[in-house]
């Protein structure tokens, strides 16, 4: 899934959220701007009023890095050409 | 936080300096029973929070408790500059000899208390010090140091005044400045200081200002005096503007995006960091531009937060652009403010480049700041360029280079 605001986009792989049912309340636990919520058992929203609000923290990125193993949330910065937040 | 002068009258009072056996009341009737106590001629003072009583009929001079009433009454429904009346002071009619000035302020360029001293009192200190510089005086005390009777003596000596009255003036001013320092006063005047027929001293008039941030450290004297928590003491209401900014503030926790003043210009300002409001603020009028309002931006606030602020100026009839403008940020990250006033404009259907004069805000973040902020083509400064170039700037843009002052 991916939900774009005006300066930056979120996508996560929707994959590794049904391979993974924790990392959706990871995401809504750790992000600071509460970009994440959890729906149902294991779902996921992202929550598009908040997408702006995004301080380039890396925490999801890191949590997802730590839960699945792999590349699972990006962030864009769609200011900066649709640059991947590393 | 201004206080009525029946309050600053108390305040005085409290420190040791002789007032008149004045009475306050909201009530005609009870203005007569004080003026029956009192026991001779009288005088009514409306209690409202701006100047120009006498002028307005505000002020009012009665010989009998009857005539006390009649005024009290008619004052009480008398509106002054757009204020109501608080109450009245009944006061006796005083035997006045000579009238003094004495008042304490703080003087930022010093960064001291200074005593300020006339012995010619009864108007406006600045009247006086513009007409006749050598009848006032003038001492800074130490911020650290007791307050003395000598910086006291020394201030009333540069008026002339000598012998007795300097000694019996002398406690009074030293009182006056000690009051000052423990109530976090910015402003503690008594004016007129009067010398009766008899030679004693008494204090007819008084006007304090207290910081309002330090209301928290003296309640106990705020409940004295009656002072409610929700008393803003404000110089006039605010206006729709003014809560609307309160009410952007108020809708999220994050940093400050507020405390927003109305002004009648058409330089829209969002400004802010540790002083640098008020900084260019100044900077814009001292270019001679003309800010459409105050206001500051602090502690991070949230993009929407900041979005809110941005639309508020830039939908105030009269204003065309903004001019985003902060000292060095450290605690305020520059891409969040960047995508604040950016998304503004967007969401009110406007060009951020055409509606943002300038945005001259370095510090934390600001190389993404400024990534965002040439995307949509606005003219940034970094901190090679001044507050006060900024501000130059801004007024050249927005009111034309034909408005900048040299």
């Amino acid at each position: 899934m991916r939900t774009d605001g005006v300066f930056i986009g979120i996508e996560v792989d929707d994959a590794a959220l049904a391979a993974e049912p924790g990392l959706a309340r990871h995401l809504d636990t750790v992000c600071p701007v509460d970009i994440y919520k959890e729906v149902g058992d294991g779902g996921l929203e992202i929550v598009e009023r908040n997408v702006d609000e995004c301080v380039l923290c890396r925490l999801c990125l890191d949590l997802a890095q730590l839960d699945v193993g792999q590349d699972a949330v990006r962030v864009l910065k769609l200011y900066d050409g649709g640059a991947t937040l590393e | 936080m201004r206080f009525f002068e029946y309050e600053a009258r108390e305040i005085v009072k409290r420190a040791g300096i002789p007032v008149t056996d004045f009475g306050f009341t909201t009530d005609a009737a009870q203005a007569r029973a004080i003026a029956e106590r009192i026991g001779g001629p009288t005088v009514i003072k409306s209690q409202v929070l701006t100047g120009g009583r006498m002028k307005a009929g505000g002020v009012k001079f009665a010989d009998t408790p009857e005539e006390a009433a009649r005024h009290a009454a008619d004052i009480l429904e008398l509106e002054i500059n757009g204020h109501m009346p608080r109450g009245v002071l009944v006061d006796p009619k005083a035997n006045v000899k000579q009238e003094y000035y004495a008042g304490v302020v703080w003087d930022g360029t010093a960064k001291k208390p200074v005593i300020l001293f006339s012995d010619m009192g009864g108007i406006d200190i600045e009247q006086v010090a513009e007409e006749h510089p050598d009848h006032v005086g003038r001492v800074h005390l130490s911020n650290l140091m007791p307050i003395s009777d000598h910086k006291a003596k020394e201030c009333i000596a540069q008026t002339g005044v000598t012998g007795k009255a300097l000694q019996r003036l002398t406690p009074i001013v030293r009182r006056l400045a000690q009051l000052f320092v423990d109530n976090d006063m910015v402003l503690a005047e008594i004016n007129p200081l009067c010398e009766m027929h008899d030679g004693t001293f008494v204090a007819l008039d008084a006007h304090m200002d207290m910081e309002s941030e330090a209301r928290g450290r003296h309640k106990q004297l705020l409940k004295d005096l009656g002072v409610g928590d929700d008393e803003t003491r404000l110089a006039r209401e605010p206006t729709p503007f003014e809560l609307a900014g309160e009410e952007v503030d108020g809708s999220d926790h994050r940093g400050v995006a507020g405390n927003v003043t109305e002004f009648d210009g058409n330089i829209g300002l969002v400004i802010g960091a540790g002083g640098g409001s008020l900084t260019l603020f100044d900077a814009v009028r001292a270019h001679g531009g003309e800010p459409a309002n105050y206001c500051e931006i602090g502690g991070n606030p949230s993009v929407q937060k900041t979005c809110g602020l941005a639309k508020l100026v830039l939908t105030k009839p009269g204003v065309d652009k903004i001019a985003v403008m902060m000292s060095i940020v450290s605690n305020t990250r520059v891409d969040i403010v960047a995508r604040g006033v950016i998304k503004a404009c967007l969401e009110l259907g406007f060009d951020p480049a055409e509606k943002i004069a300038i945005f001259r805000i370095p510090g934390a973040w600001e190389e993404e700041g400024f990534k965002i902020l040439a995307k949509y083509g606005i003219e940034y400064a970094d901190r090679s360029v001044s507050m006060h170039e900024a501000a130059r700037r801004a007024v050249a843009k927005i009111a034309g280079p034909d408005a900048v002052a040299v």
